[in-house]
C-alpha cells in the first residue's frame, strides 16, 4: 500500500524569528522518522539543497509584511497540494501586527538609522489573509508533538487532533494547581487555545496566551474579573496581555482595544 | 485478552450480619499513625493521600507519614484558594483542594488500545500493564458519596467500564470525618455529609486535644478490621467516640455554603428558559474547570492517533467536558453553540437529569466547581437565583 514516492515537504519562512522551523529540527529523534515518512525538498533553514516543486506539504512560517512576500506566497500556494501555516505569525500576524495599531513609519524612524531603506507594509498580516489555507497551527512557537501530529495526521489523510478548547483542559488533565485561584497570578488558560500542554502553569507562571484565541473566549468576563477585588489588575496591564504575539487575532484585538486606558 | 472485569465490589462493603466490628471504634494514637500507611504498603498497596505541592493539598502518592499536610490548612472562597499554617499539627486539619480520587480510577488519559499493521491485516492490543493498587487515606464523606456515583455510571449502568473496575475492585478506602467545613463546602445540604457512614474500610476521626492527639477509628470492612489489627490500638472509651461526634456536628454547623432547599430538579426542569442562564452566560468562560474538578463528572473523549510510518496507531481516552464545542457536535452541527446552553447543559444534567439517569443527584457539595472556577461562579448562587426570581412570561402563542 507504500506510494512509490514519499511526499515531498517544504518548509517557508516569512516575517518570522525561525522559532517554529527550530521546533521541526528540534524534534531531534522524531526527526529521522519524519526523513524517513516524507521527502524533505525544501527547507532552507536545515539543507541549502532544494529539490524543485511542486510539493505535497507546505509548512508557512511568518506573517506578511512586505509587497514582495504578498506576491511570494501567492507562488507557494501555486506549487503546494496543501499549506499548512505554523505558529503565531502565519495564523495571527505574530508580534509584528502591533504595527497594524499605529503607525509604522514612526516605529522604522525609531528603530533604523535609515528608515528610507526599509520597505514594508502598513499591517502584517496572517497566511490565510492572502491565500487559502488547509490547516492552521496555533503557538508562539508551535508545540513540537503538535506539529508531528499535523504531518502524521497529513500522511494519514485524517484530521489532526489538535483541539481548540481552553489550556485548563490540559492543565487539569495534568492534575495542575490552578495559578490564579491558588496563587492570585492572572492566567490567560481560560481564555486560550490549547496545544501546550499547559506549559507555564507547570512552571507556577500564567498563561500569556501564545497560543492564540480559545474557541468562544469570553475575553470581556475573564477581564472583568482579572480587573476585580481579587487579582486587580489594571486595565494597561489587562490590554497588553491580549497585546502580544497574538495582539490581531479578533478576540484579543478586541478585548485589547476595549481595556486601553 | 484481559479477563472478564469484575462487577461486584465486595470489598468496601460492611461486615457480615454477626459481627461486632461495625460498632467496634478504637483509638490509634498520633504516634502510631504512621504505622497505617507502612501496614498499608507491606499489603501491596499504593498509598495516596493529601500532601501539600505547588500552594495546595493535592492527591498523590505517600511514601511515609511525614508527606501529609502536619500543621497545614485552607481558605477556600469563590474562585480562591489559600494555603496557611494551623496554630496545631493536625494531619488533616483542611477541607478538598483542587484534587478528587476519580483521578486515580478513572484516569485523564488512558490508552484504550493499539493497532499495529500486520502484512495485509493488523493486530489489536489492549494494555497489559497491571493496574495500580491502590489505598486511599482522607477520603471525605462527600467524596465517597462521589465514588458511589461513578460506582454507577461506569460499573452500575450496563457496560463496565474497565479502566475503572481493575482500580476500584482492589481499592482500599480510609476515610477521614471531616473536622473543618472549607468556605465553599456545601455537603450538608445535599446529604452527602459530613460523617461517613458506609462505603470505606476505615474510618478516622482526628482529634486533637490539649494534651492528646489521636484518631477515633472505626472499622466499615473485614479488610478493615484485618488492617486495624495489625496496628496498635485499644477500644475507645465512650467519651472519646463522644469527641468525635462533636467533630463533625461542628463541621456540620459551620458549611460556608448552602443547596437551596427546593425539588431542584423540577425547578431546574420548569425554568429552561430562564433569564439567570443568560446572565450566568455572561460571566461564564467555558473553561470546562468546574467540571474536571468534579469529583463526579465524567465524560471522556476518544481520540485516534497514528505515527509517522502510518504503521501504528492508538486510541486514547481523556477527560472531556460539556464545556466544549466539540463535545455537542454531531453531524449537521454543534447544537450547543452558546456558553447559555453550555452552562444550562452542566447544571440541569448535575442537579435534576442525573435523578432520571442514575438515581440520584450528580453534586455531592464538595465545592471544587465555586473554588475552581477562575472566576468564582458558585453553583448554590446559580441555584438560588433560579428560585428566588420570577420566570419570564412565556411568549404569546401564535
Amino acid at each position: 500500500m507504500k506510494p512509490a514516492a514519499k511526499p515531498k515537504l517544504a518548509v517557508w519562512k516569512f516575517a518570522s524569528c525561525d522559532g517554529c522551523q527550530l521546533s521541526l529540527l528540534d524534534c531531534e529523534d522524531e526527526l529521522l522518522a519524519v526523513a524517513d515518512a516524507v521527502q524533505i525538498a525544501h527547507f532552507t533553514e536545515a539543507t541549502r539543497s532544494v529539490v524543485a516543486g511542486p510539493y505535497d506539504l507546505s509548512l508557512v512560517e511568518g506573517s506578511i509584511t512586505t509587497a514582495a512576500d504578498a506576491e511570494r506566497i501567492q507562488e507557494v500556494r501555486r506549487i503546494s497540494r496543501r499549506v499548512v501555516t505554523i505558529g503565531a505569525c502565519a495564523t495571527a500576524g505574530g508580534i509584528q501586527a502591533l504595527r497594524n495599531f499605529r503607525d509604522v513609519r514612526e516605529f522604522t524612524e525609531h528603530v533604523y538609522a535609515h528608515p528610507e531603506f526599509i520597505d514594508t507594509l502598513e499591517k502584517s498580516t496572517p497566511i490565510s489573509a492572502h491565500i487559502r489555507v488547509d490547516f492552521e497551527l496555533h503557538g508562539c512557537p508551535v508545540n513540537k508533538h503538535q506539529l508531528l501530529e499535523v504531518i502524521s495526521a497529513f500522511l494519514a489523510r485524517r484530521k489532526p487532533n489538535t483541539p481548540p478548547h481552553p489550556v485548563c483542559m490540559e492543565c487539569k488533565r495534568r492534575g495542575l494547581v490552578c495559578v490564579m485561584v491558588a496563587h492570585g497570578t492572572p492566567c490567560m488558560g481560560p481564555v486560550t487555545h490549547a496545544g501546550c500542554g499547559a506549559l507555564c502553569p507547570a512552571y507556577q507562571r500564567g498563561c500569556y496566551g501564545c497560543f492564540g484565541p480559545k474557541e468562544t473566549p469570553n475575553t470581556r468576563a475573564f477581564s472583568d474579573y482579572c480587573g476585580g477585588a481579587p487579582l486587580g489588575i489594571d486595565p494597561g496591564t489587562l490590554a497588553r496581555l491580549f497585546s502580544t504575539f497574538n495582539a490581531a487575532a479578533e478576540p484579543f484585538q478586541k478585548e485589547s482595544n476595549a481595556r486601553k486606558p | 485478552m484481559a479477563s472478564p472485569p469484575h462487577t461486584t465490589l465486595e470489598t468496601n462493603a460492611p461486615p457480615g450480619s454477626g459481627s461486632a466490628m461495625e460498632r467496634l471504634q478504637c483509638i490509634l494514637e498520633r504516634e502510631d499513625f504512621p504505622r497505617l500507611i507502612t501496614v498499608l504498603q507491606e499489603q501491596g498497596f499504593e498509598v495516596i493521600g493529601p500532601t501539600v505541592r505547588d500552594g495546595a493539598i493535592v492527591y498523590e502518592r505517600l511514601e511515609t507519614a511525614k508527606d501529609l499536610p502536619e500543621g497545614w490548612t485552607d481558605a477556600q472562597e469563590a474562585g480562591q484558594y489559600r494555603l496557611n499554617k494551623r496554630q496545631d499539627h493536625a494531619l488533616f486539619g483542611y477541607a478538598v483542594g483542587p484534587h478528587s480520587w476519580k483521578q486515580f480510577l478513572f484516569p485523564a488519559n488512558s490508552r484504550l488500545l493499539s493497532l499495529h499493521r500486520d502484512g495485509n491485516g493488523f493486530t489489536v492490543e489492549t494494555p497489559a500493564e497491571p493496574a495500580p493498587r491502590y489505598a486511599f487515606i482522607g477520603v471525605r464523606s462527600c467524596e465517597l458519596r462521589a465514588i458511589a456515583i461513578q460506582d454507577k455510571v461506569f460499573l452500575g449502568s450496563g457496560a463496565v467500564d474497565r479502566t475503572y473496575a481493575e482500580r476500584r475492585e482492589p481499592l482500599f478506602i480510609v476515610a477521614l470525618q471531616c473536622g473543618v467545613a472549607g468556605g465553599t463546602c456545601f455537603c450538608v445540604s445535599m446529604q452527602a455529609g459530613p460523617r461517613a457512614e458506609t462505603g470505606f474500610d476505615l474510618a478516622l476521626t482526628e482529634v486533637l486535644e490539649e494534651t492528646r492527639h489521636y484518631f477515633v477509628v472505626q472499622t466499615g470492612s473485614d479488610r478493615g478490621a484485618q488492617i486495624l489489627a495489625a496496628l496498635p490500638h485499644r477500644a475507645a472509651f465512650p467519651e472519646e467516640i463522644q469527641a468525635a461526634r462533636r467533630i463533625t456536628d461542628h463541621t456540620a454547623r459551620t458549611m460556608g455554603r448552602e443547596m437551596p432547599k427546593a425539588d431542584i430538579p423540577a425547578l431546574l426542569k420548569a425554568n429552561y428558559d430562564h433569564a439567570r442562564w443568560d446572565a450566568v452566560a455572561e460571566r461564564c468562560l467555558t473553561c470546562a474547570n468546574c467540571t474536571l474538578a468534579c469529583p463526579t463528572c465524567f465524560c471522556s473523549t476518544v481520540e485516534d492517533v497514528t505515527d509517522l510510518t502510518g504503521n501504528h496507531a492508538e486510541r486514547w481516552r481523556k477527560w472531556d467536558s460539556c464545556f466544549t464545542l466539540s463535545f455537542s457536535s454531531v453531524a449537521g452541527g454543534i447544537t450547543r453553540a452558546s456558553a447559555k446552553s453550555r452552562y444550562r447543559q452542566w447544571l440541569t444534567h448535575k442537579l435534576a437529569t442525573w435523578h432520571d439517569q442514575f438515581g440520584s443527584s450528580g453534586c455531592v457539595g464538595c465545592g471544587r466547581c465555586i473554588t475552581w472556577c477562575p472566576v468564582g461562579i458558585d453553583i448554590t448562587e446559580e441555584v438560588r437565583a433560579l428560585t428566588q426570581t420570577a420566570p419570564p412570561t412565556p411568549p404569546a402563542p401564535g
